[in-house]
């Protein structure tokens, strides 16, 4: 009891308190923005968290990442350009629901059960995390490569247009996911010797420019869309307690894929967002209201990204092994800090840990008014004359790109895939799926390579290790699933 | 915050423009420095090249009166930054932490350059891989392991710590050598990197993991895994009771990573004397000493001449052990 009181101490501090707020409002802003992305907004802090006392600098990155997370909602629902990858998977559907005219029921929604979901993976780490984190020990290279395969699945699942159309643009973003030297054997692959492209194509760059430079170039080539009724915002958190009953299951399956995935090394918030999603269509009675703007998708995505933000803490501060990219950072921070991770730190310093939690719980709780006032700030956008806003746009990803890798190949990168959203888009191929294809085309490529090299090209340990096992056999199911509706259909068809 | 953070980032992006526009020609008549300057890191935020340029950049703004701004530069296993600090002009506002991949990324031809190819200014950090094995795994010496090895059938056994070719692939290739056994007779399975390879190690998905002790510690201290030896001429203060390999099996063999300070080629080398004695200032000081102990990090030092000296003869032992164990091309 008198680490809690001593950790109640710690966080009680004027610079504490004021480094949450701070980093909040900081993680809103740059969540919202496209091209920032919560792990860069993380990357952003270290140097500031230098002149912090321990518990400031981590709770500026707890804090700043999980108001990302829910805050690269904001530009979704609103213009259809996911601030965050992690938003990116349902995207669409916020869209969808503000052109309906229920923005703030879409953005509500996202606030809510963020909040919720964050509180959830917190308690989690409170309460799981030593058996957590023995789970997270068990999945070597093959149970990865299982995992990385169901991410790919998604990418069918979550598509409005032809499963074919969904699965070639997937396939082409694994062939981008090929440039570069990250792979196994280390040789350069598609860079004809450019030095930029030896790093390969990341993900935020093309993210931008497939969503938000290709969504200005539509509107280029398009008359002004006739104006939305001017009316006043409404009540953002009104419907959500009602929701929060309807859609009890998916929110709680959301949370549990969430803290799963959070835990895993190597997936973070982003597949968490696109499995869930998944999920809530495939157990969905009305998996035909989906892409509509319908709730139920929503509620489960994100409730799960956030979920998963407090479980990637588990590995990293058990055993310095990064649940997901921001965690990565945050355990270069607690080395700096003398919070060295490791299993001392739960017993030596269990009175920082607890504070740690408190920050937290503290941090999705003032998620709710910040954000609402975020939302309130950044539904004007949807009444400014487009003309004004699509430069803006345009100007916001060159500028966060260059940010992201400090370098103009970024930037034009994503003038490229612009261009690629763009042709993709206007012919029916859902450019969703092909930020998909490279999220995960390393993972599936890694995992795969490096489990045959371990096995001796044998493909047994696929199997006949127990998670591994399970992981296949649901693989499997759902890869055989549409085949065999399909033949019970036919066959019922056949029989009248 | 906000503004603050997004000032810091205009900044660094100033500098570099502005770098870029004065060219070489640095601002005469002024005594250096006049202007902040620019630290590049060819490895991600948050790692341990991320932290020594970030403390090193912290106690060299005090010494030189003007800010240092580290610039992460990274991708392309750090072939990218490596080639951004080469490329950037010799006034002495861009610096940039080099790091033992230098002198070997050109021996597998992802690159021209090479450690020659900047002005080199300190050498400030060096760490020792260790040997680590599962904590139930059976061999409880480095010796009882070097036996298995020996006895095991050729490529069996499975190793990791880093990516094909990596330095801890090559201090493996090493040992082995060392031993009189081929540079295959362990395989090597590419991960992106020493948590990943105990993560590995600890699923057990290998039989033994070289990287640095200090990126092995969290794993070690949760017992999951155990360190059996270490590569170096002396043990590591931070964990005193892992042996060396001399001790340990009268292997006389050394490797390790480095990082060290450069600058362009072609600087002033009134700049470079000055930046030289700051830097030596830096790795004497009680704040990067602490830094350093706390981590576990090795500290090293070696002048301008010394870390050239170094680089050299750490780039040709390089260049006999890949072609040993072929990852060099032509």
């Amino acid at each position: 009891m008198s680490n809690l009181t001593q950790a109640f101490h710690l966080v009680l501090q004027t610079d504490v308190l004021l480094a949450i707020l701070l980093a909040s409002i900081y993680g809103l802003v740059v969540g919202s923005l496209p091209g920032l992305s919560a792990t860069m907004a993380v990357a952003l802090l270290v140097p500031i968290t230098f002149y912090l006392s321990p518990i400031a600098a981590i709770a500026t990155i707890i804090s700043a990442s999980a108001m990302a997370i829910f805050s690269g909602d904001i530009p979704g629902a609103l213009l259809r350009i996911p601030g965050t990858p992690a938003s990116a998977a349902y995207t669409d559907e916020a869209y969808a629901m503000t052109r309906k005219g229920q923005p703030e029921l879409a953005l509500g929604i996202g606030l809510w059960f963020s909040a919720l979901g964050g509180i959830a993976g917190t308690l989690s780490l409170m309460l799981l995390a030593p058996p957590l984190a023995d789970m997270a020990l068990n999945f070597s290279t093959y149970e990865n490569f299982w995992l990385a395969f169901l991410g790919l699945m998604c990418a069918t699942l979550v598509a409005r247009s032809s499963p074919v159309k969904a699965i070639a643009s997937m396939l082409l973003g694994l062939l981008v996911s090929c440039i570069g030297i990250e792979n196994p054997a280390g040789t350069p692959r598609f860079t004809f010797g450019v030095t930029d492209l030896f790093g390969g194509i990341e993900v935020i760059p093309a993210l931008v420019g497939v969503f938000a430079v290709s969504e200005v170039m539509r509107a280029m080539m398009s008359a002004e869309p006739p104006k939305m009724p001017f009316r006043r915002f409404g009540s953002i958190l009104k419907s959500q307690w009602t929701l929060t009953k309807q859609y009890v299951k998916p929110q709680v399956r959301g949370n549990i894929v969430g803290i799963i995935i959070g835990v895993l090394p190597g997936a973070g918030a982003d597949m968490a967002a696109w499995v869930s999603y998944s999920m809530a269509k495939r157990f969905s009675k009305t998996p035909e209201k989906f892409g509509t703007g319908h709730p139920e998708g929503l509620i489960e995505a994100g409730a799960s990204n956030n979920a998963s933000l407090a479980s990637g803490w588990v590995p990293a501060l058990l055993f310095a092994i990064p649940g997901d990219t921001i965690t990565a950072i945050a355990i270069g921070v607690l080395y700096m800090k003398g919070l060295n991770p490791g299993p001392t730190l739960f017993t030596e310093q269990a009175s920082s840990m607890y504070a740690l939690y408190i920050i937290f719980i503290i941090a999705n709780i003032i998620m709710i008014p910040l954000g609402i006032i975020m939302i309130r700030v950044a539904s004007r956008v949807l009444r400014a004359p487009r003309s004004a806003i699509m430069p803006v746009i345009v100007l916001m990803c060159a500028v966060g790109t260059f940010a992201t890798g400090n370098n103009l190949f970024a930037v034009m990168t994503v003038a490229a895939f612009g261009v690629i959203g763009y042709v993709m888009e206007r012919n029916g191929f859902p450019v969703a799926a092909m930020v998909l294809g490279i999220i995960m085309g390393t993972m599936v490529e890694q995992s795969l390579v490096t489990s045959l090299m371990k096995s001796d090209g044998s493909i047994i340990p696929f199997f006949n290790r127990p998670v591994a096992a399970v992981l296949a056999a649901m693989t499997i199911a759902a890869l055989l699933w549409p085949v065999a509706a399909w033949g019970w259909r036919s066959m019922r068809v056949a029989t009248r | 915050m906000t503004t603050r953070t997004r000032r810091e980032v205009l900044a660094g992006g100033g500098a570099l423009a502005a770098a870029a526009a004065i060219g070489a020609g640095p601002a005469f008549g002024q005594a250096y420095p006049a202007r902040p300057i620019t630290l590049i890191c060819p490895w991600a935020a948050g790692g341990g090249t991320d932290a020594t340029a970030r403390i090193v950049a912290a106690v060299l703004e005090k010494e030189l009166k003007q800010p240092v701004n580290v610039v992460n530069r990274t991708g392309g296993s750090g072939v990218v930054g490596h080639a951004a600090i080469a490329a950037a002009p010799p006034d002495g506002y861009t610096l940039g932490i080099v790091t033992v991949e230098i002198s070997m990324m050109h021996w597998q031809g992802l690159t021209e350059l090479k450690p020659d190819s900047y002005t080199p200014l300190a050498l400030m950090n060096e760490d020792p891989p260790g040997i680590q094995v599962n904590a139930s795994s059976p061999y409880k010496t480095v010796k009882e392991l070097a036996d298995a090895i020996k006895a095991s059938p050729h490529g069996s056994m499975k190793a990791s710590g880093t990516g094909q070719g990596g330095i801890w692939h090559l201090a493996l290739v090493g040992w082995l050598l060392a031993m009189g056994l081929k540079p295959d007779h362990v395989r090597w399975v590419p991960l992106n990197g020493a948590a990943p390879s105990m993560q590995d190690l600890a699923a057990g998905g290998l039989d033994l993991v070289t990287c640095s002790v200090p990126e092995a510690r969290a794993i070690i201290e949760a017992g999951k895994a155990r360190s059996l030896a270490v590569m170096a001429a002396e043990r590591n203060p931070a964990f005193k009771d892992v042996p060396t390999l001399k001790e340990a099996m009268g292997i006389d063999y050394n490797s390790g990573a480095w990082r060290g300070f450069t600058a362009p080629k072609g600087l002033n080398p009134e700049i470079a004397k000055q930046l030289t004695a700051a830097l030596q200032r830096v790795n004497q000081s009680k704040e990067f000493l602490d830094f350093m102990a706390a981590r576990g990090f090795g500290v090293k030092w070696a002048d301008a001449e010394g870390f050239a000296k170094f680089m050299d003869e750490g780039n040709k032992a390089m260049g006999v052990a890949m072609k040993a164990a072929g990852l060099a091309k032509g």
